[in-house]
């Protein structure tokens, strides 16, 4: 335990991918690193600290936020969610993951947990975007490698399975 | 062999740990009782250190250790020259390499100065803020053309001019042949690529095991093997005590393998020192400053053409920003110097160039490495002489092309890895024309473009060419082995940045041994797991890696046939090899699985006979003997708004060659990357620094990467010229996409505001609106 001002340290309750944490925390702490190191959810990255990359997300609530711009003690009482709860169990992977398998939309994968979390949540509100209204759902997160085609090829499809998977 | 994988477009192995989370990134790292490092950088250019008062830090609750340049004791060395300058006459190069921590001087912003070691990151950081330095601050070369001259600051201060290098090549006589000349152009071009800012920032782990005796270093390298050596070597360790693990790299580019960072010098022997792991990772501003980039370069050059637009020479004098170091040594001018070549015959070449230290972070090679400053020089001039002789760009580069049976081509210089540069093989024209059907270059031209400026709309078109010289040497080595259960592992030293390397190699294992892709596993970036290797660097991965690769497996499918012909006591003619299993031939039934073969060539009685190993396993190297060169051709169309300089890319193509594909997914995922990280230089990213030295735009909020709104679909067409380098015919494409993205954006804007008549030419990269703007209002 750290030796550092006890008497700042807060506790915090909240639910992360369905499971509920209490833990001890500074108030300065951010969500981000909350997840990660406190609880060993690395799944989500932190690529910039200031809210520019996209890389961090996760859903509040089931809404896409920036992790790294979000004290984890905001989340007391809230479900956050997580890349980890997306395939839905091991060996798995859901309708979006498959589709940017499927198109190689990720190649260092360093800013694919956060795109995944944004267009989760965008398809379930956006069942048949178009090419140019996923381009815009997807201009919050920065990818360095893959020059985003592939990115956009992997939305358009989940979006067409996850409808035709709807519809069935 | 069957070629079922290679050449296909295979998903990839890596995804489903990747895309649930499940990747180890070294971040991830959690030891028991880690503790956490930040540094106190440099917030001056150029200063000295009067004091440093670290009392108050110390103090602080939760901080174990502090340490300046003086605590390092005899630790403290400069890093090593990594490349040393090519073998060109008369070549000078001035030597001066980073060192751990600061002492006494620091050369430029970012650099480190104390060492600050906390329970937390957050302590850390706190204590860096409690220590105080005295800093007097001493005159600053920034300016790469004023940091040149004879009366300028000096970075050192016994370098006047501060020259770090200076190199001369010559083909032919330009002075003589240029008198012959139809049009002599001469202009001035400035050419700024930016940072890589991969979207993993760097980082080390480091590990001491008191009980093994042993250290294991977790590093976002793109050289694991070569950090384990330098790493070993300063610790007075032997290597086998050292293991230098890059699990997942969030991307690399280049400036991740730099050797040695400050912080890689120093978390390993902060672990050993307090018996404890330490983790220090890179924040995003660190990364602007700490991380190196690479920056600019100054060309006067001058191409003479005859009447028919065929060029008789160039000749160019260059400066060279390298920042406040030089590990790298000339790697990257002497890239601008050959590549600036092309795909095209030049007779007489004088090329001069003068690197120069400044007082800014060091520059070493990214993506691209220099390659880009050299084809924007040449495309320019080519642009430039097509206009004066009333030809398109398509047509008088089509005029200069090399032949298709004149390879291999020696253009009779020195390339970056010391032999004269010379191109293996290469048919340029038809790349040229497939680039241009794709793009609808003479339909544009004739019919679209006067349509759409009639209806006032500002439309420009724009093609390029380039050579890209890729899997240079070494060597890389790998060894491949059937497991007992039947997969088949295959292990390497370089280390993986998203390029695809655990499904690409998987394919030419899969197919040499007859498994599904899916059951190759790929370890890379372990040194435990392989010793050898020098890295992944200049697009030389799938070329190196690939063939060595290839190798091992083609000796494992030996080993697997000749323990299966033993099994059925058969011809090895008789026998296929598939599906994980050897049947056979035309005997149903009579087969055994690659797993059951293994377990035979490992048995637990009897001996190995001589001159036999246990096992199905085989170890190989490859090593060409000079670099494969890729080329392409890139082609665009825009739109400009005129009244914000916003542009608007309709439509881009790419067509390429980098011989034998083994995964055309990978390939294309490559080029648009790499498209992407030109179209950030050529139009967005911009490293914006004052007099002082001091970088102003330091943030991803103020240095612009391209967003999915700014990166156009890409139409890709391949050729495949193979490579008679290697066995496998492949060329790497790892910065292909990256390097002719400015002269296209160069060439197509000036079409499209028509700028050339009215006496705008466009001559430096980055552009951007507000930079057009102005250039268009002053026109
Ligand atoms: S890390 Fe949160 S937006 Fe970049
Ligand atoms: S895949 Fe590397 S940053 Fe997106």
């Amino acid at each position: 335990m750290s030796s550092s001002d006890f008497e700042h340290e807060v506790k915090l309750s909240l639910t992360v991918n369905g499971r509920r944490y209490t833990r001890t925390v500074e108030p300065r702490m951010l969500l981000a690193d909350f997840l990660r190191h406190e609880l060993g959810l690395t799944g989500t990255h932190v690529g910039c600290e200031h809210g520019v990359c996209g890389a961090c997300t996760v859903q509040f609530d089931g809404e896409p936020a920036r992790s790294c711009l979000t004290f984890a003690v905001q989340a007391q009482g809230h479900a956050i969610s997580t890349v980890e709860s997306l395939a839905g169990g091991p060996g798995k992977l859901s309708v979006l993951q498959e589709a940017f398998r499927e198109c190689h939309g990720l190649q260092c994968g360093y800013c694919t947990p956060g795109i995944l979390m944004t267009m989760q949540a965008y398809l379930a509100q956006h069942p048949d975007p178009t090419e140019a209204e996923v381009r815009e759902a997807l201009s919050g997160n920065l990818c360095r490698c893959t020059g985003y085609q592939h990115i956009v090829d992997a939305v358009l499809l989940a979006a067409k399975n996850l409808r035709a998977g709807a519809a069935a | 062999m069957s070629t079922r994988y290679f050449g296909q477009p295979v998903k990839r192995n890596e995804d489903a740990r990747l895309l649930t989370g499940s990747a180890l990134f070294v971040d991830d790292v959690e030891l028991s009782g880690m503790l956490h490092a930040a540094f106190l950088r440099s917030p001056h250019a150029h200063a000295k250190i009067i004091s440093i008062d670290v009392e108050a830090a110390k103090a602080r609750p939760g901080v174990i250790a502090i340490y300046t340049a003086e605590d390092l004791g005899d630790y403290w060395q400069h890093g090593p020259l990594l490349v040393p300058p090519p073998p060109v006459p008369g070549i000078v190069f001035n030597l001066r390499t980073q060192v751990p921590l600061a002492k006494g001087v620091t050369r430029h912003v970012g650099e480190p100065v104390v060492l600050v070691i906390a329970e937390s990151r957050y302590i850390a950081e706190d204590a860096v803020g409690d220590i105080y330095i005295d800093w007097e601050a001493l005159p600053v070369a920034a300016e790469l053309e004023a940091a040149a001259r004879p009366d300028a600051p000096r970075v050192y201060p016994d370098i006047p001019g501060n020259v770090a290098a200076h190199a001369h090549q010559k083909r032919g006589d330009y002075g003589r042949a240029a008198k012959d000349a139809h049009v002599t152009i001469k202009r001035r071009f400035t050419y700024d690529h930016g940072c890589s800012q991969p979207m993993e920032t760097r980082g080390v782990v480091a590990q001491w095991d008191n009980k093994a005796d042993k250290l294991t270093i977790w590093d976002t390298t793109q050289a694991p093997v070569a950090i384990r050596n330098g790493m070993a070597a300063m610790l007075g360790l032997s290597e086998r005590q050292v293991r230098v693990i890059a699990p997942f790299i969030g991307g690399g580019f280049g400036p991740k393998i730099m050797m040695f960072y400050p912080e890689e010098v120093l978390i390993p022997w902060v672990a050993i020192q307090l018996n404890t792991p330490v983790k220090w990772i890179e924040d995003r501003a660190e990364h602007f400053f700490a991380t190196t980039h690479e920056r600019g370069q100054i060309h006067d050059a001058e191409m003479a053409i005859d009447k028919e637009g065929k060029i008789i020479g160039i000749k160019d004098v260059f400066l060279h920003d390298t920042g406040a170091y030089d590990p790298y040594g000339l790697t990257v001018p002497i890239n601008s110097q050959c590549t600036l070549l092309g795909p095209y015959v030049v007779p007489h070449y004088d090329s001069m160039f003068t690197a120069v230290f400044t007082n800014k972070t060091l520059v070493t090679p990214y993506r691209g490495a220099g390659r880009q400053h050299g084809v924007f020089v040449m495309e320019r001039l080519l642009d430039i002489a097509a206009r004066e002789i009333g030809i398109t760009p398509a047509e008088i580069r089509r005029r200069n092309f090399i032949a298709p049976d004149a390879f291999p081509y020696n253009h009779g210089i020195i390339y970056q890895d010391f032999t004269e540069l010379t191109y293996d093989s290469g048919n340029y024209e038809p790349i040229l024309d497939q680039v241009l059907a794709t793009i609808g270059y003479e339909k544009f031209l004739a019919e679209e473009q006067p349509r759409l400026r009639a209806e006032g709309k500002c439309v420009g078109i724009a093609v390029v060419c380039y050579v890209e010289g890729t899997g240079i040497g070494p060597y890389e080595g790998a060894k491949v082995q059937v497991q007992a259960s039947g997969k088949v592992s295959v292990v390497t030293g370089i280390g993986t940045q998203g390029q695809g390397h655990f499904t690409s190699f998987a394919q030419i294992v899969a197919d040499a041994c007859g498994v599904d892709v899916t059951n190759v596993e790929v370890i890379t970036g372990d040194t435990d797991a392989f010793y050898w290797g020098a890295g992944t660097f200049a697009s030389r991965g799938a070329v190196v890696a690939g063939n060595a690769i290839g190798q091992a497996a083609g000796l494992v499918r030996q080993k697997i046939l000749a323990t299966a012909a033993e099994h059925f006591e058969c011809a090895e003619t008789d026998l296929i090899i598939e599906n994980g299993k050897v049947s056979l031939n035309g005997v149903p039934g009579h087969s055994i699985t690659l797993g059951e073969l293994a377990g035979m060539a490992n048995p637990m009685r009897g001996a190995v006979a001589p001159g036999t190993e246990p096992g199905l396993e085989a170890t190989s190297y490859f090593g060409p003997p000079m670099g494969a060169t890729a080329s392409g051709a890139h082609a665009m169309i825009v739109e400009v708004d005129p009244e914000t300089m916003m542009v608007e890319i309709k439509r881009y193509a790419v067509a390429h060659d980098c011989g034998v594909v083994i995964n055309p997914l990978i390939v294309e995922g490559q080029v648009q990357g790499g498209v992407a990280q030109g179209i950030g230089n050529a139009f967005f990213e911009d490293l914006v620094y004052n007099d002082e030295g001091q970088l102003l735009n330091a943030s991803l909020a103020d240095y612009l990467l391209p967003s999915s709104m700014d990166v156009p679909r890409m139409e890709m067409t391949h050729t495949v010229t193979p490579s008679p380098l290697n066995p496998l015919g492949i060329k790497g494409v790892g910065e292909a996409g990256a390097i002719p993205v400015g002269p296209l954006f160069a060439q197509a804007l000036e079409d499209a505001l028509q700028l050339p008549k009215r006496g705008v030419e466009l001559l430096d990269i980055p552009l951007s609106p507000s930079k057009l703007w102005e250039l268009a209002r002053n026109a």
